[in-house]
């Protein structure tokens, strides 16, 4: 579905702007710039605002991205549990750093703050569905189910 | 003996979060009902005698809140169920919304019937996707039902924003902005989504009015600590060996919740330090763990219940690592309104990493304490206020830590 499309979903009200973005993003994984001017017209709000908007929430990306979004928690209690190990293993599996996209724009790799699963860190997510008690040594199978 | 006491989880684990007719078996929707027999004034003095305060982490008193916003005469008042969660280490409304999603919507209704509101809007952190579907089932159920007359109920979600847990941050983002908190007053419960009347309650504060109605104010105001009623959902995680939640009447120590419902530190090492109520809670020696975890309580000894996130720490770790993480996530997160905090929590990070990283100074401690100081009065929220609390804390009960990374 193109954007102006999923944009015409969400068009009653200006509430809505977030959720359009989301909806978006599942379709492109980030936010086309034609498509930021598009959701200020539907939304009546400055192109300007609907940038501000699409800048500020960090699941939001408005630089074209892999299309599987890994985002790694990098918060206290993910931190002490060895997150920076699990990052070592995604960069060397995947071979970019951390805020790179693979060049087959299979995947983009981030850092997260808490996503609300501190009984079994470290964690990630990939698409926004969390995996937990990540190792170093199941990052490969992890990332196998998106390969 | 700590002993776990479910109010908010009472049919966690007991009801297929899928079926209401789970829920309505177990008395589910009967406050409701109960409530729209009260007079709304009557029902508001009900929850304010209860003396629940918000489980959100700022503890102010919930009936209160309510009458505010139904002192106002306006034609649209809004209930908002604030299920932002985003405290490291927090994950007690995520529970409470994929056991038991029906106890949230009645507890929203009886405050929408309380307050005058006729529109409800769960606001979900974007971390949460599974949940968004769960909770629009359950409205559509209810509704079917015809359990909530002319209150409406949607479902909205955020999209990674720590600063949209305050109320007026939240509705912000909510009305399709960047997630700003504004100046007050006006409160909220006076001028809140689209300049009406609209009170911000969280998802565990509502999950216990139901029972509240059913079972009286008295009843709740005599669990726990008196000053602070009722029980806490509480989430362990870090060090402890039973990383897991537990909901306990608030008059249980800190020292109870670690080492005998959290099982103690996981490996063969020792307790060091636990910070309470997320990741801008202070962190706490052992020598003050018999304090009871009510927010009164603990606010004696410079401390939070705040979110009921437990984060426990063996002698191992090192603290000053661990806040520089967390000024990270504070520079990160501060929204950039407000320059005590914008420019402050940038200024903290790069103190704490002069400091992590062995380049620090006593000069640089003594920066740190003055800059926390002015942040933590001049901020215009809660998040700047309160982001220097793990690193003054840990200044005041650990100050050798800091003093063995310096330069000189």
């Amino acid at each position: 579905m193109g954007y102006k499309e999923i944009l015409q979903n969400y068009a009653d009200s200006p509430s809505n702007l977030l959720e359009a973005f989301h909806a978006i993003q599942d379709e492109y994984s980030y936010l086309p710039e034609e498509a930021i001017i598009a959701a200020a017209d539907c939304f009546g709000v400055p192109a300007a605002e609907a940038f501000g908007v699409a800048t500020f929430y960090s699941m939001f990306s408005i630089r074209k991205r892999g299309k599987n979004v890994i985002r790694i928690c990098e918060s206290a209690p993910c931190h002490i549990d060895g997150a920076a190990d699990v990052v070592a293993a995604l960069e060397k599996e995947l071979g970019i750093k951390m805020g790179e996209s693979t060049p087959d724009g299979n995947f983009a790799l981030e850092f997260a703050q808490c996503v609300g699963q501190c009984q079994a860190t470290p964690v990630l997510t990939i698409n926004r569905k969390p995996y937990l008690n990540v190792t170093p040594a199941s990052v490969p199978t992890i990332l196998a189910e998106y390969r | 003996m700590a002993v776990e006491m479910r109010i908010a989880l009472r049919n966690y684990g007991k009801v297929d979060p899928n079926k209401i007719e789970d829920y309505l078996s177990r008395g589910g929707y009967e406050a409701l009902k109960k409530a729209l027999t009260m007079d709304r004034a009557e029902l508001i003095d009900q929850v304010k005698k209860s003396k629940l305060k918000g489980r959100g982490g700022a503890s102010f008193n919930c009936g209160q809140k309510w009458s505010f916003a139904y002192n106002v005469d306006a034609d649209q008042k809004y209930v908002i169920c604030n299920a932002d969660e985003g405290e490291p280490g927090t994950y007690k409304d995520r529970l409470i919304m994929e056991g038991d999603p029906h106890t949230l919507i009645e507890g929203m209704a009886i405050a929408a019937y309380a307050v005058g509101a006729t529109e409800g809007i769960v606001y979900l952190r974007g971390e949460y996707p599974e949940l968004v579907e769960l909770l629009r089932q359950a409205v559509a159920q209810a509704e079917a039902k015809e359990l909530l007359g002319n209150f409406k109920l949607s479902v909205h979600i955020g999209a990674g924003a720590y600063v949209c847990g305050e109320e007026t941050a939240l509705i912000e983002s909510l009305e399709g902005q960047r997630g700003e908190p504004r100046f007050k007053p006006p409160y909220p419960p006076v001028s809140g989504l689209w300049g009406k009347p609209t009170i911000v309650n969280n998802v565990e504060t509502l999950a216990v009015i139901p029972e509240i109605i059913l079972k009286g104010a008295d009843w709740f105001s005599s669990i726990g600590d008196p000053e602070f009623p009722g029980t806490k959902v509480l989430t362990l995680s870090g060090d402890v060996k039973n990383r897991t939640f537990f909901e306990v009447p608030t008059d249980v120590t800190l020292r109870d919740v670690v080492f005998e419902l959290g099982g103690g530190i996981r490996s063969d090492k020792k307790f060091k330090a636990v910070q309470v109520g997320g990741t801008s809670g202070a962190f706490i020696p052992e020598s003050q763990l018999d304090t009871t975890i009510g927010h009164t309580k603990m606010a004696l000894i410079g401390a939070t219940l705040g979110s009921g996130a437990v984060f426990v720490l063996d002698d191992s770790r090192d603290l000053v690592d661990i806040n520089f993480q967390i000024t990270k996530f504070f520079e990160h997160e501060s929204c950039g309104k407000c320059t005590p905090c914008r420019e402050g929590t940038m200024r903290m990070r790069e103190l704490v990493e002069k400091v992590n990283c062995g380049q620090g100074k006593a000069a640089d401690l003594d920066l740190i304490t003055k800059l926390a100081r002015v942040m933590s009065t001049a901020s215009l929220c809660g998040l700047g206020q309160t982001a220097t609390a793990p690193v003054t804390s840990t200044l005041k009960h650990f100050s050798t830590e800091y003093a063995a990374k310096l330069k000189e």
